[in-house]
């Protein structure tokens, strides 16, 4: 059960570079940390039926997403030797080429973070509550599915 | 008994709504499932799984009162 509400991983809108860039800045002061590993999500135009997906439009059932986050977090820290690691994804419209989520994960030695950031993607598609609208150009739209 | 229902992404398309409070007077989750596909009946040809206090759910559960949601697939990331 809960004790407490768990940090929000959501943000509104596209992740911005800058955003991401000030990430990395920030653990500059953290020296103990000797590999980083970064994954980020990106709008893809996939053309279906002959019309072009335009932007996502994310909603989630947040008090769960960000529980379940909380426990993938959770999960990773104990599986692997982790020194930080942080999920952000996006809320509302995500245009195509634009980032929807970001995941940093920091550790001392690099052989790590490659099998950890692996590990809370995959975790992340499968047991958050995220949905995705797929804004075609025409405006009509369909439901994304992780596969 | 008393149960607030969350409904997301094409779910809530088809029930037009994203929360609703009933009266249930079943057991299970598939009793319910009954009862929302009768009340909507375009749910029958969606795919979706249920989470009871934020945690999926089988239809042989019991369905205790507390927060249901009707999730269709994730699509994160």
């Amino acid at each position: 059960m809960k004790d407490k509400k768990p940090k929000s991983v959501f943000k509104e809108g596209a992740i911005t570079s800058d955003f991401i860039g000030n990430s990395i800045y920030k653990h500059q002061t953290k020296t103990s940390i000797g590999a980083h590993n970064i994954f980020l999500g990106q709008v893809r135009a996939d053309e279906i039926d002959g019309k072009t997906v335009s932007a996502i439009e994310y909603t989630a059932y947040e008090d769960m997403a960000n529980q379940k986050s909380h426990d993938i977090r959770e999960s990773a820290f104990e599986k692997f030797e982790l020194t930080c690691m942080h999920i952000y994804h996006s809320l509302g419209t995500v245009k195509a080429g634009e980032i929807c989520l970001f995941v940093f994960v920091s550790s001392p030695r690099r052989k790590v973070v490659f099998e950890a950031l692996e590990f809370i993607v995959e975790a992340i598609k499968a047991d958050v509550p995220v949905f995705g609208k797929e804004i075609f150009e025409d405006e009509s739209h369909q439901w994304k599915k992780n596969t | 008994m008393q149960i607030t229902i969350k409904y997301f992404g094409q779910i809530a398309e088809v029930t037009k709504l994203e929360e609703e409070s009933l009266e249930f007077s079943g057991s299970l989750v598939s009793d319910l499932i009954e009862v929302l596909n009768k009340k909507y009946s375009k749910l029958i040809n969606k795919d979706f799984q249920i989470a009871q206090n934020q945690e999926l759910v089988s239809n042989e559960t019991e369905i205790t009162g507390q927060e249901i949601a009707l999730l269709p697939p994730f699509a994160g990331g």
